[in-house]
């Protein structure tokens, strides 16, 4: 029961080129494998089937390849990776359009701002560290309750909605020239965030709630690891698989610590 | 009460993070595992919405009662009545809760919370955030749960897996005292301390190969539980969503809200025909569902919805192409409003099948996609216990109880949603209650999260009540944790040691044998059933079974090793999947979910009951034994939802003798 809307493409060979890392501190390989594809095969299944075969190309036998993923359905961010060059989820990554023909390559690859756990799994717990840095939540009062939260707009609604929709993948910080591969924890705090986080901080601020801690999310984005180290490159909005309005979320953070920081000036803080 | 008491949670979707947050700020530390970071969990995935009764529905005549009413008839009366009648009157409340956190819910034009319909109800009361609801309300919880991090309340475990519950005592006394958990990175195995541990793990949809549960959802964690003494109930009772996007890997959702926002089943009335969708006038189409179910139309709860699908298909041949598939029509809606509604789900749709469903009807086929039975768990009954049951529900009609606290279930009972293994709890979908033999459209989201609100306060009291209070897991002796520990090493070492050893043939390959079982068990087991054909799965099962002691894998390494997490959990599922076709085959009637053309009929004097699964170590195999369903809430009745037989305005289909 294969759905054929793409149509036309037939059963074929695909080269997987997957760049290989058996650890941290571990010197990084290629390997290639030859899988047979159906229409509408995607990366995810392609891997099961190297998981299944996990022989090389030359007919050599290795161990299945490791990577992140779960909901497959590009709305958890786990399978990200870099494919042919550009980072993206693997999942959503079909075959038909990546390697139409007979013999097309596909190279795989780990994100590259993050450390390498093992093949093309990354640790991305920075980026969840960043959400903790901007106070990325709403301060309720506690679970009791308390009536309803603060109306909004179907407009207002409709921005916010946008802005949570990031799934925290991590492909905006993979592109960002600014974002550095960052091991030493200890060095995070004064390393750029990256325009994930800045978006969290931007919608939290919108909410009518949230808006209490705006001041502080400010100070966080002021300092070392702050806006001042975006470049304005904007690769962050062209790979954003949800198409957040990142950089708009940048302008309006630089915008209200422009604010915030004649504030704190006049206030004498 | 100590102070150093904690409670270990394993599973961090919407069960697990509103049990988490609820416990810490109860004041009680929190230790939270999960496989992947939790806002990566399953509950993302879950698109169309949240139940719960509004004042719009209200003052048309709804009620927190009538959704009630409305969910126990979705489930055939399989499930106990008085969490259900709990869940349904708590149901606002989570939503006014969602709100203050933040969860940006669609609004009307004055700023108020905006409603969709929803299978198995005639009144909007589904409230939503786009198409991606599930994704919203984890965002939500995730968010509290980092500010309960922050603020050192709660520690997560992120790329651990659970292997074991660590228990003491024997029999009544036994109680569950922390866990085993491996790191899926170091591969490191150890035990923890935990004054009670709550599994919020989940269902088990890859015991079926592709569902559409995402790669974590093995089942394994309730496996091990269920290998450790716990009970699990109800396991025939999965459902199976009438309309996914089969694909290569999985199947992927599309919502109920698609039809709940005006979307129309059908298939062309004449057999074969070639033509593409849009050129097929209306008066050609066969809209199946609204011609069947008059009052329901496209709305009729899932399960009937999925059996009319595979009827069409598969015993009509009339599916699009003479194939196993079926039109979902958006087309007549405006694309602008389609977006703004069903974003989450068009998107999907355009990105893996390359079509735009607001302009091009989808091609949908049923796929396993819900757990409704699971582990065992208890609850001490609610104040409402009428002299007997109430009637159907009338809309309008005034409710035979209000919604005060602790009508259905007694508020802060410690053996809420407590296995039978004191001490061991089971929120969400890992656990058989709230959803009886079919759960409702939108009543997922509701149950785990109340699960985690409401009987998170269950938690806390038995540890401060109850025998943890008095002899508290940090104090216990170390011997049962390091017995736990050593035992799950053991099992590691010998599938480790399998490496490079005996036949590379691949009938002792993991993979393949996953695969073997999803194919026998989507086959025998989904949609419908017979005894013959359960039998059949049972022996397919024993074969693979066989073949695991002889599994082998393909990789030694002792570093982030997933062959060796995934081999591991394939031997758990294959223990549940026996479970799911005993208790399918044993349950010889046809309620909800669970359809046996053998027996066609529900059966009330035989079956309207649980069926609870016992592990009996020695053998491996399930000890099968029923339970009464709390049925004194509301009178039992033929659940049809309206349907009407072939008749007027109908073209018969050409009878097909084949049915695979």
């Amino acid at each position: 029961m294969s759905n054929t809307a793409r149509g036309g493409v037939r059963a074929r060979n695909v080269i997987f080129r997957i760049k290989r890392c058996e650890g941290p501190g571990k010197p990084s390989r290629w390997e290639a494998f030859k899988v047979p594809v159906e229409p509408n095969a995607n990366v995810i299944s392609c891997l099961n089937w190297i998981a299944a075969n996990p022989v090389t190309i030359d007919g050599r036998q290795t161990t299945p390849v490791v990577w992140d993923s779960n909901c497959l359905e590009e709305v958890c961010g786990a399978c990200t990776m870099v494919i042919n060059g550009r980072v993206r989820q693997s999942c959503s990554c079909l075959i038909d359009e990546y390697a139409p023909n007979e013999g097309d390559t596909i190279t795989l690859e780990p994100m590259s701002k993050f450390p390498v756990v093992r093949d093309l799994w990354v640790d991305r717990q920075r980026l969840f560290w960043g959400l903790r840095k901007v106070k990325a939540w709403v301060p309720i009062d506690g679970t009791y309750s308390l009536g309803e939260g603060p109306r909004e707009t179907p407009d207002h609604q409709h921005d916010r909605y946008v802005m949570s929709t990031c799934m925290s993948c991590g492909c905006c910080l993979d592109a960002c020239p600014q974002y550095h591969k960052e091991e030493d924890e200890g060095k995070w705090d004064r390393s750029f965030v990256g325009a994930a986080v800045v978006n969290q901080a931007r919608l939290f601020n919108e909410h009518g709630t949230g808006r209490v801690l705006k001041p502080e999310r400010l100070d966080a984005l002021m300092g070392p690891g702050g806006l001042d180290a975006c470049g304005k490159a904007e690769n962050c909005v062209k790979v954003c698989p949800k198409n957040i309005p990142l950089v708009e979320s940048i302008a309006a953070v630089n915008r209200a610590i422009t604010i915030h920081g004649f504030k704190r000036i006049f206030s004498g803080k | 009460m100590s102070t150093s008491q904690r409670v270990i949670i394993v599973g961090g979707g919407l069960a697990g993070l509103a049990a988490a947050v609820r416990i810490a700020e109860a004041g009680v530390p929190v230790d939270l595992f999960s496989m992947v970071p939790v806002k990566r969990s399953h509950s993302v995935c879950a698109q169309g919405g949240i139940n719960a009764c509004n004042e719009v529905a209200r003052q048309q005549g709804y009620s927190e009662y009538q959704h009630f009413d409305e969910t126990i008839y979705g489930g055939d009366f399989l499930a106990d009545q008085g969490p259900v009648l709990e869940m349904c009157n708590w149901a606002p409340k989570i939503i006014q809760l969602l709100d203050r956190m933040g969860v940006p819910f669609n609004r009307t034009a004055e700023g108020r919370h905006d409603l969709r319909l929803f299978g198995g109800s005639l009144f909007k009361r589904t409230h939503f955030s786009g198409a991606t609801t599930g994704q919203q309300l984890l965002y939500a919880l995730d968010e509290q749960t980092r500010r309960y991090e922050s603020e050192g309340k709660i520690s997560k475990y992120e790329f651990w897996e659970f292997l074991a519950p660590v228990t003491v005592g024997e029999g009544e006394e036994r109680r569950c005292v922390g866990i085993v958990a491996q790191d899926m990175r170091t591969m490191q195995i150890r035990s923890f301390r935990g004054d009670a541990v709550v599994m919020a793990t989940g269902g088990c949809g890859l015991i079926f190969g592709k569902s559409t549960n995402s790669v974590i959802c093995t089942g394994g964690a309730a496996s091990r539980c269920y290998q450790a003494g716990a009970w699990y109930a109800n396991g025939e009772m999965i459902q199976v969503h009438p309309t996914a996007i089969p694909g290569a890997d999985k199947c992927r959702l599309m919502s109920e809200s698609a039809r709940g926002e005006g979307g129309r089943v059908w298939v062309p009335r004449q057999k074969g025909d070639k033509r593409p969708p849009r050129q097929i006038p209306d008066s050609e189409r066969w809209y199946f569902l609204e011609e069947k179910y008059p009052a329901y139309g496209n709305l009729v709860p899932r399960d009937i919805a999925t059996r009319e699908i595979f009827d069409v298909c598969v015993n009509e041949g009339m599916g699009i192409d003479g194939g196993n598939m079926v039109y979902l029509d958006l087309t007549h809606k405006d694309p602008a409003y389609l977006t703004e509604k069903l974003g989450g789900i068009m998107e999907i749709y355009e990105k893996f099948v390359g079509v735009d469903p607001r302009h091009e009807p989808m091609k949908i086929f049923p796929a396993v996609h819900y757990t409704m039975g699971g582990m065992w768990t208890t609850f001490t009954p609610g104040s409402y216990q009428p002299s007997q049951p109430a009637g159907a529900h009338k809309s309008g009609d005034r409710p035979p109880v209000g919604t005060e606290v602790g009508v259905g279930m007694a508020y802060g009972a410690p053996n809420n949603m407590m296995t039978n293994i004191r001490g061991l709890y089971a929120f969400g979908e890992v656990n058989f209650a709230y959803h009886g033999a079919t759960r409702l459209g939108a009543n997922a989201l509701l149950s785990c999260i109340f699960d985690g609100l409401y009987n998170g306060v269950s938690v806390v009291n038995y540890i401060q009540q109850e025998a943890p209070s008095q002899h508290p897991a940090e104090k216990l002796k170390a011997d049962a944790y390091e017995a736990a520990a050593a035992a799950e090493k053991a099992k590691v070492d010998r599938l480790l040691a399998t490496v490079g050893k005996g036949s590379a043939d691949r009938a002792f390959n993991p993979y393949v044998i996953a695969q073997e079982m999803g194919d026998e068990m989507t086959a025998a087991s989904t949609v419908v059933k017979t005894g013959p054909r359960l039998q059949q799965c049972l022996s397919k099962l024993a074969e693979l079974k066989e073949r695991y002691t002889r599994v082998r894998l393909g990789d030694a390494a002792g570093w982030t090793n997933q062959t060796l997490s995934f081999t591991r959990a394939v031997g758990d599922m294959l223990i549940l999947a026996e479970v799911i076709a005993r208790c399918g085959l044993l349950r010889e009637e046809s309620r909800g979910s669970h359809k046996r053309l053998d027996f066609p009929d529900r059966d009330d004097t035989r079956f309207l009951k649980t069926s609870v699964a016992e592990f009996v170590p020695g053998t491996g195999q399930p000890r099968i034994f029923w339970r009464d369903v709390q049925t004194n809430l509301v009178k039992l009745r033929a659940r049809t939802y309206g349907k009407v037989e072939a008749g007027e305005g109908r073209k018969q289909p050409e009878a097909v003798a084949s049915a695979s």
